[in-house]
Order: C-alpha cells, then structure tokens, then sequence
C-alpha cells in the first residue's frame, strides 16, 4: 500500500514540489499549509509520515508537532522536519517538540525518500 | 518529478505575494516606529516571507536570491527576536533590501544577471546592523533542549576511511524512551544500515530486567550491532543522525572479521522486530516545549483564512471573455432579428430572449470579474518609485496609499504602470517643494503623496496627488509660449493653463533632472491612458499642492454607449464622455464668421463639431434642427457639441480594436459589432475634438457631474 | 473557378505537390495576379464595409470577420491601379500578413496553380517602383502572364496606420 504522508508547509512552491516529489515516488499526499490546518486533515486520518515546515502562520512548525504528539491518535506518528540550512538550533528544538527527524532544504527527491524510509515502518 | 517549470511558475508567483506581503509588513512596521511597539506577528510575516523566498529560491539553485535573502533573513531574525529594535535608519535598509529582492525575484525570473553591487552594498548594510549585537554574544547561543548523550569516540572512527574499503563497526545502540516519543524507532536505523551493507543485530539480554522491574513507558532493551560496510563513515553517522540524541550510542570500528564477534544471541528478523514500547502519555519529560491542545491555542493572527483560489492560464480567460462577448453580440442579433420579425414584447418568445439578455449580461460580468485585479500591486511599485525619488531628491517624502483593494482590469492595472510611475515621480520632483521651502510656509517638513483608488459610477477614478506648491502657472505660460505652444497674449483659463502640461514637448524642469527627464512627457502619460479608454485631468492649487486624476474604465472589454448614425454610419459614443443631449431651436444656434457654429446652452456657448464632417463623411453643414447635439465633456474640462443625425439606443458594447489588425484612427477609440454582425465605430471625443481645435475657446465647466 | 454569389465562402487546403509551390490566382483590373497559398486563410464573398475616417484611398474599411475587425484593402487601389467598382460579384482574399488579418478586394479569384519556383521569373528593371515593390516575379502559363504578389510589403507600416 502507497505510504501516505501529510505535507504541512505555508509555501506553495514547496507544497508543490513536496507533492511532485512523493507521488512520483509512489506515496499519496495530502498538503495544509499551517500547523492550524495540519491538525485539521489528521483528525480522523492515520498518516505514515507528517513532514512539516517550522515557520508558518497562525501555528508553527514546533506547536504543531507539539499539539500532534499530545493528541491520542497519531501521537507515534513520524514527523519530519524541514529546515532550510542545517541548523543544530532548529532542529533541536524540533526534536525537543517531538521530532522524529528533519529534511534540509534544498531537498531532492532522493534526499527526501531517504528521509521517509528512514522513518516509515 | 512532475513537471518542474510549472512548480517554478508557482514560484515565482508566490514570490510576488512574498513580496507584497513583505512590503505591506514593513510599511506597518514603518508605522509604528515612534511608537516602538510592534506587532510581533508583522514582523513574524515580514521574516517568513523572505525565509519562503528564500526555501524556494534555494530548490531552484538561485544562488544570488538565496544568498541575498539570507542576509535580509538574518537581519530580520534580528528584529524578531528583539535584539534590534526598529526604527527609521533600519527601515531605509530594509525598504532598500525590499527594492533589490524584488529586482533579484524579478531577474531570477527572466534569467537575468544583476550587477552584484547593489546586492553586497545591502547585506554590508544589513550586516553592519546585526554586527553591534552579535559581538556582544557568546559565540555559543545558549539553547534550552536536553543536552546531547552522545557517546562517540570520534578519535577512533577517524582514521579508518579509505574508499572501497571494508570497515566493519561494533555499534551499541540504547535507545532512550524519547526516541520512541519522538516516532523513531530502531528498527528504522537497522533497516537503513541493512540498506549500506551487512549488518547483524542481536539484543544484549543483561540489559532486560527481570518482568518485575520493568516499568509501563519505559524502555530496557540495548541493541548490538556488528556493521559491514564500504561506505564512509559520515554516511554510517547520518542513519543516526534521527536518534543520537535520544540513545546512548557507541559506534567503533573494529579490525576484526564479523564472525569474530561474539553476538549474545543470533540475529533477528528486522522487519518484526522490535514493537514499539509502550509510552506513558505522562511521561513527557523529554519534551520541553509547553503542549498545548490545539482547540485551546488561538490564532495568533486576526488574518483570515485564505480563500481557495484556483490558478488559470490567462489566455483561457481571455478566450472565455473572447467567446461571452460574441455570446452577447449574438444575444443582440437575436433580439434584433425578433424585432424585424415583428414580435412584440408580450410576446412569450421577447419574454425569453430578454432573460437570455439577462443572463448573458450576468455570465460577461462574473467572466470579467475574473481578469478583475486590486490596484495594491500597482500602488507597491509606487512606494518604491517614491522611495528612490526621495532618495535622489533629498525631499523627505511620505506616501499615503488609500483603496488599494479597488479591482480593474489586470491589463489596466499592467499598463498602468508606467504613466503612474512618471506622475508619482513627477508629484515627488516638481510638486514638492524642498525641505527649506516648505519650513518657510509653514508646513510639515515632509511632504506627502496620496495615492488612492476608487469605484465611481461605474469607472475607476486613481488619484495621484501632493501636498506641494502647486502649478506655477506663469512659469508654465512663459514655457508655452516659448515653445511656440500658445501664441502671445491668449487668454487662458487656469484649467487651460495646467492643461498645457499635457502638451507634446512640454517641460517644466529648469534643468532635466535624472527623475522626470527621461525622455517622457506629460503628453505621453496622457496618451498611454488614453489608450486604456481611460481620461486624465488636473487641477491645482497655488501653495497647497496639484491632483491628478486619472479615470479609467472597469474594463477593457465592454462599453456602455449611445448607439447613433452620422450620416447613414452607425457609431457609438461613450456614456462616459456625454453630458447630455439636446435639440436646440434656431434661435440657439449662431454662426461665427466663417461657418463655425456654436450653441447657446444656458447662457454658455458651446462650439458645434459636425461628427459626419469630421470623419470626412460629409463636407460641413449648418446645424439642421433636425439632428441632435450631444454634449460632450473632454478631459481638459471643455464643452463641446458633437451633432449627429440620429440616437438609436443606448447599451452595452463588446469593445474590438482596431490595433490587432489594422492601426489607431484618430477620432476612434475601437470598434465593436452591432446585431446585424456590421462593425460600427466607438467614437473618441476627445481627439474628434482635438483634431479640429487646437486651443478651444474655452467655457468654465458647465455641470459638476458627469452624465 | 469562379467564386460568385452570396454567401460563398471557401476554405483552402494545404499544398498537394510537394516540389512545386502553390499561389491562389485572381484576377483584377484585367490583369493576373497570384499570392503564396499559404498566406491565405480564406476567400470570402462580398460584404458592406464599414469605412474608416482618416484612411489611406485603398484601405475601404473594416469587417466583421467571425468577430474579428479585418481591414480591407483594394488590391487594384494600392497598386496604383483604378479602384474596383464595387460589385456584389467582386470576392475578398483573407490574408495573414505579419501576423495581421487583411483582407484583399479584387474582382474575381481564378484558380490555384502550382508552379516550379525555379521558373518564376524576375520582375524586369522597366517597371515601375510601385510595381518593383509589390511585383515579386513573373509566372507564365501558357500565353498567361501572372504576377506574383509579395504581400510582405504590400502593408505598409506594420506597427501603427497603415
């Protein structure tokens, strides 16, 4: 069965290429573009892997991962982080909200596969 | 990977909401600067624009842009954590920052190369900012996350690394219960390590402790490993890139042959192994951040949510547009063939056709809402053209933009551009006075340039106007004559006067400064708007500033029009342009000398031009009480009085130009098809008018309003 | 062929011969001209012209082409030929020049003939400037001299008026 992968990222270039990227890799994807509407489309959803953005509106990446790790239904779920530089500062504090692992951009698609294989089961 | 030009398109698109999210967050910003208290989610939306700016640029491999955003980022950043506190030097920096991202977006986007100065002059500026702060902090940021546990011995694994080499590693991985939290798993990093070489797992049983010692959410098992690979090592350390800091992990590498090594217990199958552990909800001491459920966190923006938008090609709307419009001529035909045939009103079928009317009106109205575009756009570009201009002046300038959310047509608001821009420059240049000047008459030191946008029965009216000095109209005068524009001694007007302005080949600057001597006149901007079907006026006051009006149709598709005939041609005037129609008796009427007529309307005389004459249809009658006179209002507030023999109707009309195929005709805005299928011509009163007189006598404006 | 009536319209199709090229033959102000087929989008019957102010003689005026404004022009008046009296009978050559749609009054289309382009003789040097400018080359068919037609510069400004 395809993984599905819920994509969570204010910019629509990379709601795009996210998108692109993962169904051409087989997976099915579904995109919100703030924290807010990432916990919208995993209500009643089990997602393989949420890959999220940390600066967005209205709830950003560290809230949200917090708010999903708190919740009952997808608490265990993967969660990559995308970070635009390797920076030890995000992705710390991302881990310390509940990430799983992070995805630096500029991705491409074999970078981000590897990421999702790395955490998908 | 699906196409990738398209998901460029969609770059750059975003990019243009980046930016004007960016430089509406900045002049709020601007705004709050005295009162040193912003608002944090501004200046959270002002960075998150150029960091998007900035993500998406980097999957394009757009160097410059990265690198440049990266550098307004970091400055933001600034701002955003409060280590710098806004105020109006920063701000120039910023809106220059804002300037040259738009210029690198916009170059990335045609393939173009900019000059990299301006771009190092801007970081330097930005980095001389954040250099005060950043000497004062230790060079490690203190960060509040559980420390690493990490237990590499890295000078061991160090030296062992040549390529096509077998290594083999003895890895001891003890997960923590966070890495479960956190959605890891070791089976993950088994399999991955599966993926670079041969790896044999075993679980070190002394670590387990006996059943009644376990406790629920907490983890006990410690997992071995025996690692054969050709890989580097930095390829080995990225698979546990995920969980190092939630296990303790030892990873060395050993000389031995892997069957050497003596597993506690014989290998496992991955791909079962091992369930994840059960965690305690509770237990969430790994996590530092506060966990808030998501029902309880308000939004911490009054933004509104997005509407859903769908993105179409253009040239599909304009064929939809293209199609409605012959929709409607044909609508026409059918109403004209159902007269013909004698069908009256009562009639069930008339009843029809006039819902059809209805409707295909309503169906073209929604289609042009479509193209409908707000004029925020334009008026951002305007900030910048006001910007540069204070600059290069040295007038202090504050710009007012109001009903930025006014829509036109995406084709006016694109054309638009360029006439506005000379006018804006124009009010900074010649309708502001210098500071010094300005003290003298007492007003404030800053000049300001309101800029606005309006619906008004049914066009768009944008002002451009300053609070400057206003129009030197003896200076204008002496230039006219000098030019040989006006001949000596005529009276005029002062709307005459200011009107001149409009003429080719006018120019007050005393010396062409490097702003409004571009090579463009007044007469250009006039004539760039008139082709939108749009009219430009002036007026000013003496001291206390001039205003620039601009009007423009909604859109460049449809015209309402009085259909008439001028000697057995039908053609079509706009509403816009008629004031009223009459049919004065004889006694109005009077002949001026050699043949030109005037009307006497209300006390007022009003010149009489021959439409039919004008066009070359006929040689030039005298007013046969017969005809009709419209009277008509051209953009420099005159009066004249177009006769025509006939008005058959009033209504709506599918504009066509004559551009496409053929050229512009004087005295013709463009033409549009009648029921019939015939083409009739839209009449341009305003260069009807010109043509014939270059400087009209002249009545004040008649009516306050427009017909 | 002879296009006559109202309401004929005929719609041209490609080249048949391959080596050979084709030109759409008509005939006005008694002489044989021929244009390159493939400038030719359609051949339309007589219709009303609306006529245009400030117009050059030979540009009759605009018409309604499937809702298209399409300029007509004499084709005998811009050659410097005696205008066409206007008759029901006289047919319009829609062309594509430069990317613009025109139209073309002549009085009658001929045929379409496929010609060698290596026997298409140069216009000689007696002629005229008007007709060095507009006359592309001479084809002779039989005892019937037709005069290739360069529609290229037969509009004159392609930016603004003609």
């Amino acid at each position: 069965m395809a993984l599905q992968v819920l994509a969570v990222d204010d910019s629509r270039t990379i709601r795009e290429m996210l998108t692109s990227c993962l169904t051409s890799a087989g997976c099915e994807v579904v995109v919100a573009q703030d924290g807010v509407e990432g916990l919208e489309r995993l209500s009643g959803a089990q997602p393989d892997v949420v890959i999220t953005d940390i600066n967005m509106p209205r709830m950003n990446g560290f809230e949200f991962i917090s708010a999903v790790r708190s919740g009952e239904q997808n608490r265990h779920v993967p969660i990559l982080v995308l970070t635009t530089e390797s920076a030890d500062d995000l992705k710390h504090r991302a881990r310390s909200a509940g990430a799983t692992g992070w995805i630096v951009k500029p991705f491409d698609e074999l970078k981000l596969i590897s990421a999702i294989r790395r955490v998908a089961t | 990977m699906a196409d990738r030009n398209e998901i460029r398109d969609t770059f750059f698109l975003e990019c243009e909401e980046l930016l004007e999210a960016l430089d509406d967050g900045l002049r709020e910003i601007d705004g709050l600067i005295s009162t040193e208290n912003q608002d944090p989610e501004t200046v959270n939306a002002v960075f998150r624009a150029v960091h998007s700016i900035k993500g998406g640029a980097g999957a394009f491999g757009l160097e410059d842009l990265v690198e440049f955003a990266h550098g307004f980022e970091t400055a933001l950043d600034f701002l955003r954590s409060g280590k710098l506190v806004a105020n109006a030097e920063m701000l120039r920096v910023f809106y220059r920052a804002n300037d040259r991202l738009l210029d690198l977006v916009g170059a990335a986007r045609d393939g173009e190369i900019l000059d990299p100065a301006e771009s190092s002059d801007v970081l330097a500026a930005l980095e001389t900012m954040t250099a005060e702060i950043t000497k004062d902090m230790p060079s490690d940021t203190p960060i509040s996350f559980e420390p690493m546990s990490l237990d590499f011995d890295f000078e061991a694994v160090v030296t062992a690394d040549a390529p096509g080499d077998h290594t083999n590693y003895r890895i001891r991985l003890t997960p923590k219960t966070a890495l479960y939290i956190h959605g890891n798993d070791p089976a993950h990093v088994i399999r991955a390590l599966r993926d670079l070489g041969q790896v044999r797992v075993a679980i070190d049983p002394t670590t387990i402790p006996s059943f009644k010692d376990c406790t629920a959410g907490q983890t006990h098992i410690t997992w071995d490993m025996n690692f054969e690979t050709e890989e580097p090592e930095h390829v080995l350390f990225e698979v546990f890139d995920f969980v190092e800091s939630d296990c303790v992990l030892q990873i060395e590498p050993v000389d031995a042959a892997p069957d050497a090594i003596q597993l506690a217990s014989s290998a496992q199958d991955l791909e079962k192994e091992p369930p994840a552990e059960p965690v305690n909800p509770d237990d969430s001491a790994a996590v530092s951040l506060s966990l808030v459920p998501p029902a309880a966190k308000p939004a911490s923006s009054v933004a509104a949510p997005k509407r859903a938008t769908v993105r179409v090609d253009l040239e599909r709307v304009d064929r939809l547009i293209n199609v409605v419009g012959e929709l409607v001529i044909n609508q026409a035909m059918l109403a004209q063939c159902a007269e013909n045939a004698g069908i009256t009103s009562r009639d069930v079928f008339a009843t029809g056709l006039e819902e059809f009317k209805q409707l295909s009106r309503e169906i073209q109205e929604s289609v042009m809402a479509i193209r409908a575009q707000p004029v925020k756009s334009l008026f951002q570009r305007m900030a910048r053209i006001v910007r540069e201009a204070s600059a290069s002046t040295g007038k202090s300038v504050r710009l007012v933009t109001e009903g930025e959310a006014t829509e036109v047509d995406k084709t006016v608001v694109e054309k638009l551009a360029d006439p506005l821009t000379h006018m804006v420059r124009n009010a900074v240049d010649h309708g502001l006075e210098l500071t010094v000047p300005r003290q003298a008459t007492g007003k404030p030191e800053t000049g300001t340039v309101t800029l606005s946008a309006a619906h008004r029965s049914g066009r768009v009216i944008i002002e451009i106007s300053d609070d400057g000095q206003g129009i030197d109209r003896d200076k204008v005068r002496q230039i006219a004559f000098e030019k040989d524009l006006i001949p000596e001694g005529a009276e005029l007007t002062d709307s005459e006067i200011d009107n001149l302005l409009f003429l080719p080949g006018f120019s007050t600057a005393d010396q062409v400064s490097n702003l409004s001597g571009r090579g463009v006149g007044m007469d250009v901007v006039k004539s760039a708007i008139h082709t939108l079907g749009g009219r430009v006026s002036i007026s000013s006051v003496p001291g206390q500033g001039s205003t620039f009006t601009i009007s423009l149709p909604l859109t460049l598709a449809v015209l309402e029009g009085m259909v008439v005939d001028v000697a057995g041609e039908t053609m079509v005037i706009p509403l816009s342009a008629i004031l009223e129609t009459l049919r004065p008796g004889h006694d109005a009427v009077h002949t001026l000398g050699t043949g030109d007529q005037v009307v006497s309307i209300r006390g007022t005389i009003v010149p009489i031009v021959d439409l039919a004459a004008a066009f070359g249809l006929r040689s030039a009658e005298t007013y046969d009480a017969a005809r009709v006179l419209l009277l008509v209002e051209t953009e420099g507030n005159q009066i004249c009085a177009l006769v025509v023999d006939r008005i058959f109707d009033q209504r709506q009309v599918v504009i066509k130009g004559l551009e496409d195929n053929y050229g512009h005709v004087a005295g013709v805005v463009a033409a549009t098809i009648l029921g019939d299928g015939q083409i009739a011509l839209i009449v341009d009163p305003d260069t009807v008018f010109e043509n014939l007189q270059p400087i009209q006598i002249a009545p004040e404006r008649l009516y306050a309003s427009e017909g | 062929m002879h296009l006559k009536g109202d309401k004929m319209v005929i719609e041209l199709s490609g080249p048949q011969h391959i080596q050979n090229k084709e030109f759409v033959a008509f005939r006005t102000a008694e002489q044989d001209f021929c244009v390159d087929i493939m400038t030719i989008r359609e051949i339309r019957s007589w219709t009303r012209i609306t006529s245009l102010p400030h117009a050059p003689a030979f540009v009759l005026g605009v018409i309604n082409l499937r809702g298209s404004v399409v300029p007509i022009v004499d084709f005998s008046a811009r050659l410097g030929l005696p205008a066409l009296e206007h008759e029901a009978r006289n047919v319009i050559i829609i062309a594509v020049i430069n990317h613009r749609i025109v139209g073309l009054l002549v009085e009658s289309v001929s045929d379409i003939i496929g010609v060698d382009p290596e026997t298409i003789q140069a216009t000689p040097d007696v002629a005229s400037d008007t007709t060095r400018n507009f006359v592309a080359g001479i084809i002779t068919i039989g005892d019937r001299l037709v005069r290739q037609i360069d529609l290229e510069n037969f509009i004159p400004d392609t930016d603004s008026r003609m």
